[in-house]
């Protein structure tokens, strides 16, 4: 069942679609980056005579148009792409930290111990996380930290439970076995012949849990608790957008249309990479 | 089976506990009180209120007598709605929202079954792919952009249905909800049913009931789909979350009078019990679905029951 | 004779009614907190309980004081005694008579702390009020009193010109006592109410609607045209836009700024936009840096925000630009104007620039301060765009927070880490001192800690002051002193703002935005149109 990197990558390669969406997600990530840099406006400058709410054209350089501030929403549609997949890759790394090291504790020592870790995530689970972290920002401020560290505070059990599973199946095989007899400890087991065969499984939840964690966000801006202005994300300009939507499309189109094509490439490429995986295991 | 569903119950119970003790002392120790408003009240007054409501007790005497009052099935009065019992308010609202879940449900099932199935039959062909897409598009755009857009094309524009708001047996109140709310589920199912229908289908047993000669419907619908449903059963545990938390934004998005609204509207106010009350509504709702889907899910899979 | 003619008279009624039973659709914001017309705050619940019930008082449209449940009254030549006369023949909902006992009931549970009303506080000119609240003296220590069933007798502590404005407020309607002894405080609910307005509550699905019929026992029931009133509440803006397209609702509660363009242009007949008693303006906090004892800072950034643009482009025309806290359009006072108001742009900015700099601050050294508001659409516009005015034309740094409403004020209410607030104030009654008051050292709603001796006592010779035209001069005193030291910034008036359907009739905009359903009538409603 563990898949090597390098067999991910091949798996990659050969599905086409999947290809394609890992492409569009580099150029995406590129444009992220350096578009800001090629735009005159900066993410929070007005122009308080010209007209707000300018449709998208080449001649002002507002190749997205403006919203409903007079602010770029090109310059703006970026920052706020930056900020979501920060938020992805973060609280997705959160999720990653705990979920490892609780699931692969549980799995690897089992017995009592794994049964109790396990009903906890069994009670964890059947909590409503989400109300929790909509009444931790709700009533904390808006600190920007707490928010990954809340998404990435729900997002961890689906990890520790699959990388429990991991686990015990991969401590049954011969390299650990030997690696036991030869005496070496319980963690240098762990960190040394466990984990690097949970890479690939983990990169491939990893790969479903940003896209997942950016919606979170989203919608948590969509309620009014995300990031602080002048800086923005995603979800906030997507609310932003569909409150004028009908005036101003664009202001509601092209976010959407950004937020959209990164979720849609990261699930498709998250899909392959576990298509591949479940092959390996075949 | 039976002392496996007593198990299960009883772990039921500290985990709402959990839940109670978790939401109770966070929204105690958020800053600002249920009587803090633009209109800054006289001392005097706002000490009046405050014990109206027993908050000049100390903490853990008010919690306890909030868990007091939960043993006899009481949530306690409404701070805001003023002479309302949260009882009372959720009684209002569960209406509205248990039959918007419950059509949602059904129609993801209805739908998002029919499509992961359909792309099944034919996998790698242009319906598959064409579904596929649509799926991933599903799961992709979150539903409070799919509302606004819903209300804008067919109650603004074509006048076919209201824009929002709730008028009981009014049924066109609840397509458009029903729909924004159902499809990412719908998506996510079709998507988990095409999966585990591609996995069966390649099973020996298929084969041989093909070479039975048995009708293709047949096989696929009665021999396939039975063992293919186990993955789509187990999530919906998980849908019923996701269509708990979609319908606080849906709710919004078209006016329904359902408890998702209280749930914000509360916290903002600091309306301890009512939001209290919403959070222990929705936990029991997820845990008791999360339970029936257990043992459905042992009833059909006949090796979980020999175990 | 006369019983023949009113009986036929009835009888006219029901057919009219049966034939054609009106309804009439509002909008209504929030979901109303009670209907209790002495524990109400909000303006969703004041709305329906204006309805419900009638005081002594009521506001005409042009904010002029008419008589209500009151027929006729006297007032002393001191300012200070009040002589109401109720109306013959007034009744309950129920059918029983209402008596000066019922109003004398109302106001004291008004003042009672054990109450816990929100408008307490202002009644604080009835005499015995203050000792009430602030030293739990026993209730009947407030000087209002039934002489008889018909008359009442109100005493009070200071001459105040707006208490005949202040007795149309909820907050001093009468109470039906057998029903708040039987219920208590839950009294407010279906079944259960007992109103003396032109309607009663006939049912109330939380969330979704409030439905009042009219009460055939008030006094003026023949003058009702709408027999149904229905308020839904919408806590968003945009949905009850929706909501009024598709002809669902008469009335609108408000309109959603952004769409105001578009609506000019495609509702312009049905948008009613108009001057409203309320200012939304910045507060300093001028008892920590970098405020305190720093009016020339506090001058420079009330330069740097060209309201204009905040006016025309944020708010989309819906609003006045402001420079005074006072706002027009209070009656018989005319608010006072900084001479900069009328200056050009470059001239605002070249002055706030030298006042800036006169403050020690410069490019190499900017100002950076901390703006607070609580989450909402039209704050977080608001401040950003100002901010953006600074940082463009000063070069000050400015780092918005947004803060969630509660919290917001209680930060705001301890001036402990504010440095710049959001700030809002809505005129409870018709009168300078509505705003006036909330800048005294003592007054709970300064939270911009200003403290100026002189200012007090110019409100305290105001407060004492019989005469209206030197007690206009004691407060337009008193305004340019705020002008003076800016401890606010204002930045706009607001204004009412309503869709209204073209078939709804006798829509009155007024300065108050207070509008009786028992003065509306429906004339050629469609209808596909009448759900």
């Amino acid at each position: 069942m563990s898949a090597s990197a390098g067999g991910l990558w091949s798996a990659l390669r050969r599905d086409s679609g999947a290809l394609a969406a890992a492409v569009l997600l580099s150029l995406l990530l590129l444009l992220i980056l350096l578009g800001p840099l090629l735009s005159p406006y900066a993410v929070d400058s007005i122009d308080f005579d010209a007209d707000w709410a300018q449709p998208p054209q080449w001649a002002g350089q507002h190749w997205f148009g403006t919203d409903g501030l007079g602010r770029d929403l090109f310059v703006r549609s970026l920052e706020g792409g930056r900020v979501s997949l920060l938020v992805g890759i973060a609280a997705t790394a959160v999720s990653l930290l705990i979920g490892v090291a609780y699931g692969a504790i549980a799995g690897y020592f089992g017995g009592r111990l794994d049964e109790l870790m396990m009903r906890a995530v069994d009670i964890l689970y059947a909590l409503p996380f989400l109300f929790l972290v909509i009444l931790l920002m709700v009533l904390f401020g808006r600190e920007f930290w707490l928010v990954f560290v809340a998404i990435g505070a729900i997002n961890w059990l689906d990890m520790a439970r699959i990388v429990r599973g991991e686990t015990l199946a991969l401590k049954q095989r011969e390299f650990v076995l030997a690696a036991r007899a030869s005496g070496l400890g319980d963690f240098s087991i762990l960190w040394g012949q466990i984990l690097p065969n949970l890479l690939g499984t983990v990169a491939v939840v990893a790969t479903l849990t940003v896209p997942q964690v950016i919606l979170t966000e989203s919608f948590l801006s969509f309620l009014g608790l995300g990031v602080q202005e002048p800086a923005t994300s995603w979800g906030a300009l997507v609310n932003d957008g569909a409150r004028e939507m009908e005036r101003t499309p664009w202001t509601l189109l092209l976010p959407a249309g950004l937020l959209a094509l990164a979720l849609l490439c990261l699930n498709r490429v998250g899909d392959a990479l576990s298509d591949a995986l479940d092959r390996g295991a075949d | 089976m039976i002392r496996y569903a007593l198990l299960r119950l009883a772990t039921a119970l500290p985990t709402l506990l959990l839940l109670v003790t978790l939401s109770f002392f966070l929204m105690r120790l958020a800053p600002g009180g249920p009587f803090d408003g633009e209109r800054s009240l006289p001392p005097q007054i706002e000490a009046s209120l405050r014990a109206e409501f027993h908050l000049d007790e100390p903490l853990p005497r008010q919690y306890l007598r909030y868990l007091g009052g939960l043993l006899r099935g009481d949530l306690g009065p409404s701070f805001q709605y003023q002479g309302f019992r949260v009882r009372e308010l959720i009684a209002a609202g569960l209406p509205v929202s248990l039959t918007l879940g419950m059509c949602a449900m059904a129609l993801a099932l209805l739908l998002g079954g029919a499509a992961g199935i359909a792309a099944s039959l034919r996998p790698g062909r242009a319906l598959d792919q064409g579904l596929m897409s649509l799926a991933m598009l599903g799961i992709s755009v979150p539903s409070y952009v799919v509302g606004p857009l819903l209300v804008l094309l067919f109650a603004v524009l074509l006048r076919w249905l209201p824009a929002g708001g709730w008028e009981p047996g009014r049924w066109s109140d609840l397509l458009l909800p029903v729909v924004a709310l159902a499809l990412p589920q719908i998506a996510a199912i079709a998507r988990l049913l095409r999966g585990s229908m591609l996995e069966v289908l390649r099973q020996p047993y298929i084969r041989t009931a093909r070479a039975k000669g048995l009708p293709e419907s047949r096989v696929v619908l009665v021999h396939a789909l039975k063992p293919a449903l186990l993955p789509v059963i187990s999530y919906l545990g998980p849908a019923t979350a996701g269509l708990i938390t979609g319908s606080v934004v849906v709710e919004q998005v078209f006016d329904l009078p359902g408890i998702g609204r209280y749930f914000v509207q509360g916290a903002l106010n600091r309306d301890y019990t009512l939001v209290l009350g919403v959070v222990l509504f929705y936990g029991a709702t997820i845990v008791l679905f999360n339970f029936l889907v257990d043992l459905l899910y042992g009833l059909i899979n006949p090796r979980l029951r020999q175990s | 004779m006369f019983r023949i003619r009113y009986g036929l008279f009835w009888a006219l009624c029901l057919i009219a009614v049966l034939s054609n039973a009106t309804e009439l659709q509002l909008g209504n914001g929030n979901e109303p907190e009670t209907l209790d017309p002495h524990r109400a705050e909000g303006v969703s619940a004041s709305n329906i309980v204006r309805d419900l019930f009638e005081g002594l008082t009521s506001v005409e449209a042009g904010a002029a004081v008419r008589p209500a449940a009151a027929k006729n009254w006297e007032v002393s030549s001191d300012g200070l005694e009040y002589l109401f006369r109720l109306r013959e023949g007034l009744r309950w909902s129920n059918g029983e008579a209402v008596q000066a006992e019922d109003f004398v009931a109302g106001l004291r549970r008004s003042v009672d702390p054990a109450t816990g009303s929100a408008y307490a506080q202002m009644l604080i000119v009835i005499a015995g009020a203050e000792s009430v609240i602030a030293e739990r003296q026993p209730i009947e220590q407030l000087a209002v009193a039934a002489l008889d069933a018909q008359t009442l007798h109100i005493r009070l502590q200071v001459p105040t010109p707006h208490f005949l404005g202040l007795l149309s407020h909820p907050s001093t309607f009468p109470i039906h006592r057998p029903s708040l002894q039987r219920w208590g405080r839950d009294f407010a609910r279906p079944g259960r109410l007992v109103s003396n307005g032109a309607y009663t509550l006939e049912s109330w699905t939380p969330q979704s609607s409030i439905r009042l019929k009219r009460n055939r026992y008030y006094w003026n029931d023949a003058q009702t045209a709408i027999d149904t009133v229905v308020y839904r509440p919408s806590e968003d803006s945009n949905t009850e836009l929706k909501r009024y397209r598709a002809s669902e609702l008469d009335v609108t509660y408000e309109i959603p700024l952004q769409q105001a363009p578009w609506l000019r242009q495609n509702y312009g007949r049905d948008l009613h936009v108009a001057g409203y008693l309320g200012t939304y303006f910045y507060g300093f906090n001028c008892s920590r840096p970098p405020f305190k004892d720093n009016p020339k800072l506090r001058r420079a950034l009330a330069l740097a925000v060209d309201r204009q643009v905040i006016v025309d482009k944020v708010m989309n025309g819906l609003a006045l630009p402001s420079y005074s806290l006072l706002p027009p359009g209070l009656s018989g006072y005319t608010p006072q104007r900084p001479v900069w108001a009328d200056w050009s742009r470059e001239q605002r900015l070249a002055e706030a620039r030298r006042l800036y700099a006169e403050a020690g601050y410069s490019a190499q050294r900017p100002l950076e301060v901390e703006l607070r508001y609580n989450t909402h659409e039209d704050h977080k516009r608001i401040a950003t765009v100002v901010a953006a005015m600074w940082k463009q034309w000063l070069g000050v740094r400015t780092r918005l927070l947004n803060e969630e409403f509660k919290v917001f004020i209680q930060n705001r209410n301890l001036r402990k880490i504010t440095q710049l607030f959001r700030a809002v104030w809505i005129a409870d009654y018709d009168d300078p001192t509505a705003f006036t008051d909330i800048l005294h050292s003592n007054h709970g709603q300064n939270d911009m800690a200003y403290n100026n001796s002189e200012y007090d006592s110019l409100l305290a010779q105001a407060a004492a002051e019989v005469d209206p035209s030197r007690r206009r001069g004691h407060l337009a005193q008193a305004e340019q002193l705020l002008l003076r030291d800016q401890p606010v910034l204002p930045i706009y008036t607001y204004t009412s703002k309503h869709l209204v359907k073209p078939w709804v009739q006798g829509w009155q905009d007024n300065p108050l935005d207070i509008h009786y359903s028992k003065d509306l009538r429906i004339v050629g409603r469609p209808a596909e149109a009448a759900r």
